[in-house]
């Protein structure tokens, strides 16, 4: 789990490596918009969690493997005492039903696993969709036919289905590591077909032939003309990428081939509460509800940068 | 335009080709064991070596792969068992070819998917159809806004909420179950609608956006400007010089979503316990039951290609430019 910091700097780096002026720009129109501002401070307190879940969970006094036999009732098959799922001043978010784990201690521990696998396989899908993208789309040639085909083969997939058939087949091993690679394995020809056409057209305008002129190499065209150009599109790609990422993971979990218990996951907590709906309401609730307002935050704010980029670009 | 058609469609046997190789990479060289995995969590060693045997785990991959391409078109035996034409492989688990698994939960995949696109294309399209024309007010941004919401909750937890909700708390509807038709259309569809309601949201969000900016950019262009300006009656502008071309890609997008249904139908028939393919899948990687987790992934697979093709070929009719273009 040493590599959340890091990954959560990435995200807060990606819009002002921007252009400086529309990056800034960006951020001053999101903090202005009430309903993205409030979508911004809704993710902030989801990666605080995720960041700081040990802290957090040494306050609330509850870890999130630890099993609270006195917050059930034994004898209606271990619904949780109190109303609303058990909800109380030492369980904030109620209990697991039957075994009486800590909900709050094990959403904050999900936040930790949603967000490191998203945010990882957001950064390996940039990293393969940009690179690749610009191969194909600055070399041409073969280069472009084998990488075109690759994404074809890719995309004709029904990528869900395959995913789940790959994670059956392997053996256990390393969970949030494997379902980065899948995930990534599958996303990265949407960016990179973008990112393609993209370089194509800029490779042929008038800075990079005065570039050439001057003796630029490729990797100096690549670098210093294209790369800077292509920075709107990769951050509205992968801001709006994050919140499919986010539900891919929790529907995966959710079908049992993500992350395996006792780890936990929002996904993988929604599904075991399944079993439990109509007992105890509030055990999908609570999951459920910061898995729909994170990927709504993360939409709604995509949508918005989106739009703003667009506005620049029109302007 | 059949040299065209002819392409395509050897490019879909090429992918398919493709698709099968891959997938019986992972299922069979990908997996430590697979015979282990095939015969399921019980299992005594004889009938882990038989199923070796049976498979043909021991032979080159080649072999394998080629006697599993054949019993595809030309059927094979397991052992004793016989498996027919369209032979997907067999289960160990249930002692069934996957194939007749699959037929005998077609219908009820069908109706949750058509009733589902249904409910998706009338409420997304209309929707935003309705929000392009009165672009600004406030229909136009509470759609929207639903429409960010609809597209954000996952499946699973809207599935979960109406069962509780409608079900449990206000019992308005039934438990679904797979009713048929015939026995009773009331009940029939009493049972089917939440599946449909949580299988249609996430898409007819998705198409009410995509129909909104659509429509908004035809309504900008100049041929329907043209159009207002020789007074034709507003109905007809609307039908044929605004709808047609918003519609269009619409239809391409629609193809493709239908198509790859197979995925988003996993977790709903889940849910819901319907017993169609999707729930036959999950239940299958619950059991780790291989040979059907790899013809569902096939089928899925076959699905998404041909619906591409078919939706190709459907472009270059609904679209004049395409066509010129292409021939």
């Amino acid at each position: 789990m040493t590599a959340t910091p890091a990954l959560v700097e990435v995200e807060e780096a990606a819009p002002s490596s921007a252009p400086p002026t529309s990056g800034k720009r960006v951020l001053t129109r999101i903090t202005r918009d009430k309903g993205a501002l409030a979508c911004l401070v809704f993710l902030a307190i989801v990666v605080l969690m995720a960041v700081a879940a040990p802290l957090i969970t040494k306050i609330s006094g509850w870890g999130p493997y630890q099993f609270d036999s006195a917050a059930i009732n034994s004898d209606l098959g271990g619904v949780p005492h109190g109303a609303l799922g058990g909800i109380s001043g030492s369980h904030w978010f109620g209990v697991e039903p039957q075994n009486g784990r800590d909900l709050f201690a094990r959403i904050v521990y999900g936040a930790r696993v949603s967000i490191t696998i998203s945010l990882s396989a957001t950064l390996l899908t940039g990293i393969l969709g940009v690179v690749l993208g610009m191969l194909a789309g600055f070399y041409r040639g073969w280069v472009d036919q084998v990488i075109s085909r690759l994404m074809d083969f890719l995309m004709a997939f029904p990528a869900l289905i395959f995913m789940i058939a790959i994670l059956s087949s392997l053996p256990s091993g390393n969970r949030p590591v494997l379902l980065v690679v899948v995930i990534s394995a599958f996303g990265w020809p949407y960016l990179a077909r973008v990112i393609r056409g993209q370089t194509m057209t800029l490779a042929n305008r008038e800075f990079v032939e005065a570039a050439r002129a001057s003796g630029a190499k490729d990797s100096q065209v690549v670098f210093r003309e294209i790369l800077p150009n292509l920075r709107g599109s990769i951050v509205v790609m992968t801001t709006l990428a994050i919140p499919g990422y986010i539900g891919t993971e929790a529907g995966l979990s959710f079908l049992g081939v993500g992350v395996s218990p006792p780890t936990a996951s929002w996904g993988q907590m929604i599904s075991s509460s399944v079993s439990w709906y109509s007992v105890d309401p509030m055990f999908f609730a609570i999951p459920g509800l910061f898995l729909f307002l994170t990927v709504l935050s993360l939409t709604v704010l995509g949508d918005k940068i989106r739009t703003l980029i667009d506005q620049g670009e029109a302007a | 335009m059949t040299r065209y058609v002819l392409g395509r469609l050897g490019g879909v046997v090429l992918i398919l080709l493709a698709v099968c190789l891959f997938t019986y990479l992972i299922f069979f060289k990908l997996s430590p064991d697979p015979a282990v995995m095939i015969c399921g969590k019980t299992c005594t060693p004889e009938r882990i070596d038989s199923i070796r045997t049976v498979l043909g785990l021991n032979q080159p991959l080649l072999t394998q792969f080629w006697e599993f391409l054949s019993g595809i078109f030309a059927g094979r035996d397991y052992g004793s068992v016989h498996c027919s034409a369209p032979c997907l492989g067999y289960s160990f688990q249930t002692n069934e070819s996957v194939w007749s698994m699959i037929t005998a939960r077609l219908p009820v995949s069908i109706t949750v998917a058509v009733g589902a696109a249904v409910l998706w294309l009338l409420v997304g399209v209309i929707g935003g159809l309705v929000s392009a024309v009165k672009q600004g007010t406030w229909w136009d941004r509470s759609a929207m806004g639903l429409a960010l919401g609809g597209v954000s909750v996952p499946n699973y937890v809207l599935a979960l909420v109406l069962q509780y909700v409608l079900v449990v708390k206000l019992q308005v509807l039934p438990f679904p179950s797979a009713v048929s038709f015939v026995d009773n259309p009331a009940v029939w569809f009493e049972s089917y609608l939440m599946p449909w309601v949580v299988l249609a949201v996430g898409y007819a969000c998705l198409y009410a956006r995509l129909t909104r900016s659509n429509v908004i950019d035809t309504l900008a262009e100049n041929y329907y400007r043209t159009a207002r300006a020789k007074g034709l009656s507003g109905a007809l502008i609307m039908r044929r010089h605004a709808l047609r071309p918003a519609l269009t890609p619409i239809t391409t997008i629609f193809g493709m979503d239908f198509a790859g249904l197979l995925g988003g139908a996993l977790i709903t028939e889940t849910v819901f316990g319907l017993n169609g393919i999707g729930k036959m899948a999950a239940d299958s990687i619950a059991k780790n039951d291989q040979p059907v987790i790899m013809a569902v992934t096939l089928l899925a697979a076959f699905f998404v290609v041909i619906g591409n093709v078919v939706v190709d070929l459907l472009y270059t009719a609904l679209d004049p430019r395409v066509r010129v273009v292409s021939a």
